[in-house]
């Protein structure tokens, strides 16, 4: 039963919780004991509200009772990334520096989910202060990928896919600066949306790299990921780039054939690099978006090439400096070497060195150094030019098409330890993703195939699809991802936990 | 590139303390990482504007009073306080 029950989708629970066929207390609470007995193997929860839950589902059970659902989401078991404050609720951000830290506030996605009616059941894992492609840069166990034990789930938002990949909850919020939703979405075989810029209010999210960084959502299928994001979108006064664009409907009259819509294939994202199984899963989804009516065009995204390099300047510049708040003063870590404590500057450079992981501190030095003095127009500036020739490859592509498709990550979840020693290789996972942050467009990735590992006996991996779309198009890409979920029938292979 | 003096100089400008052999692998890392973002000086950027941020406008709100917290609520993080302040080491003597 309990099994049957945590397979649905997102869109299936919330039907079955308003038609009264289910409970939204026997879903939290099997969702708790899933979490239970599968969760010491794939370590995607940093701590539970079983009790806040369970609170927050039988209020819901009274609203639905009485006809009064607040949203589709009322009642919907879900989880946060850890760097969503959430009131009363520790929240790290996958850091030591934040251990403790308990916000005196919501964040605004936070807000909406629960004035939605959503059940939160916790805080997932994630790389230190959303800053890796894999979870391990972390002071806490990796989490591992429900889909093969030795693998990674990708990152940063590794927990959110792991966790609703492993059924331990049916959606989750996660961040992308990079391609930190869309990559563990990929690895982990389930569907997740980096909106448009602005599309989605950052009040009460743990900054990364302020103009890059988009909250969005994580679930098994893209018309899941449309319901959450319903709830989650809109102008927040409380976060001046959030734009002031109303919210659509984004489900209403989706379904159905493609046609008219006009897909670009960026051959720069089919090139070296991109693994063969990979290639082929995509290309086989390609063809069903054909047959679904679509129409398929090559396009160029000629500095493509050049993304990652620029966007290691400009999210380490951003990094540098939004991390500087973290010094022992107000809140998380504080360091206890007496002979530090002398001095203020004493305070900060060990607080700091002792709160602070590997991959952060490499990250924060790299940030400095390209905006020190000499250095500034060599690296930012430039940079800052790239993302402007990276913007106009979109402008002159969305000229001929509506949305540009392609594969999310070149490669599927790679091994544990496989690329901790080398940040370089690491940062490669973000080759095809790391474009739209920098353009500010929404990425939407679903699941499109499976690649076998031939190395070590051929467990299926899961591969995703990439989908770009003009600026707060999301609809265009829910509109091209729900027919061929359908086509596909992926949202209820499990994976073999 | 970076040598281990530059390491020293940044980290001193990062606050952040650093072991010498933290300052070693440091020194090899950022070379690597730098060298591979020397791809960048092979792009013409003559007359290209740069881009900040992503085009999306945002706006400011109306600078009006609204709740915010409150110094308890502020002060309840702390790892040190003195009444309603964040107490720190001393400064000046």
């Amino acid at each position: 039963m309990s099994a049957a029950l945590l397979n649905l989708t997102l869109s299936e629970l919330s039907e079955k919780l308003r038609a009264r066929e289910l409970s939204a207390a026997e879903v939290t609470q099997a969702e708790l004991d899933r979490i239970q007995s599968v969760d010491p193997q794939v370590h995607a929860f940093l701590r539970l509200d079983a009790a806040g839950a369970l609170a927050q589902a039988r209020a819901a059970d009274a609203r639905l009772d009485a006809k009064a659902a607040l949203s589709p989401l009322d009642g919907v078991p879900l989880a946060l990334k850890d760097l969503f404050c959430q009131e009363g609720v520790e929240t790290t951000a996958g850091s030591k520096i934040l251990s403790g830290f308990t916000p005196p506030y919501d964040g605004t996605a936070v807000a909406r989910l629960k004035a939605a009616g959503a059940v939160l059941l916790g805080k997932v894992a994630m790389d230190e202060f959303a800053m890796g492609s894999s979870n391990e840069n972390t002071p806490f166990a990796p989490v591992h990928n429900p889909w093969d034990l030795t693998r990674v789930p990708g990152g940063s938002s590794g927990g959110s896919a792991a966790a609703v990949a492993a059924r331990e909850c049916f959606g989750a919020l996660g961040t992308d600066t990079g391609g930190s939703i869309r990559q563990p979405a990929a690895l982990c075989g389930i569907a997740g949306l980096k909106p448009t810029y602005g599309r989605v209010s950052r009040y009460g999210v743990v900054a990364f790299a302020s103009s890059l960084d988009q909250v969005g959502p994580m679930a098994r299928t893209a018309r899941d990921c449309a319901l959450m994001l319903e709830v989650i979108a809109g102008r927040d006064p409380c976060d001046a780039t959030s734009a002031e664009v109303p919210v659509p409907n984004y489900l209403e009259g989706l379904g159905g054939d493609l046609k008219g819509l006009r897909l670009g294939v960026p051959r720069e994202y089919f090139g070296q690099g991109l693994d063969s199984q990979v290639e082929r899963e995509v290309r086989a989804a390609l063809k069903k978006l054909e047959a679904l009516g679509a129409t398929l065009e090559e396009v160029s995204l000629p500095h493509t090439e050049y993304g990652i390099a620029a966007y290691y300047i400009v999210a380490t510049a951003e990094a540098s400096s939004n991390l500087a708040r973290y010094d022992g003063v107000r809140f998380g870590h504080r360091t206890k070497d007496a002979e530090a404590l002398k001095s203020l500057g004493g305070m900060y450079r060990h607080t700091r060195a002792e709160g602070f992981g590997p991959e952060v501190r490499r990250r924060i030095m790299l940030g400095t150094y390209v905006l020190s003095a000499g250095y500034y127009e060599a690296y930012y500036l430039r940079a800052q030019k790239i993302r402007t020739l990276i913007l106009r490859d979109f402008e002159a592509a969305f000229q001929k098409v509506d949305a540009i498709v392609g594969p999310t990550s070149p490669t599927p979840a790679f091994k544990l330890g496989e690329r901790t020693s080398d940040p370089l290789a690491m940062y490669l996972a973000d080759a095809y993703t790391v474009s739209a942050n920098l353009a500010g467009l929404p990425g939407l990735s679903i699941p499109c195939g499976f690649a076998s590992a031939s190395s070590d006996g051929g467990r299926s991996l899961p591969v995703g699809l990439q989908l770009i779309g003009k600026p707060f198009e999301e609809r265009t890409l829910f509109r091209a991802a729900l027919p061929l979920e359908e086509e596909l029938g992926l949202a209820h292979r499990e994976p073999p936990l | 590139m970076i040598d281990r003096a530059q390491v020293r100089r940044i980290a001193t400008l990062a606050n952040l303390a650093l072991t010498e052999a933290e300052e070693e692998t440091l020194a090899g890392e950022l070379s690597q990482i730098l060298g591979y973002i020397e791809k960048l000086s092979a792009v013409d950027v003559t007359s290209i504007p740069p881009t900040a941020a992503p085009p999306a406008a945002g706006n400011l709100r109306k600078d009006v009073l609204i709740p915010s917290l409150t110094a308890e609520q502020a002060l309840a993080n702390a790892p040190a306080r003195v009444l309603t302040t964040f107490a720190v080491p001393k400064i000046l003597e």
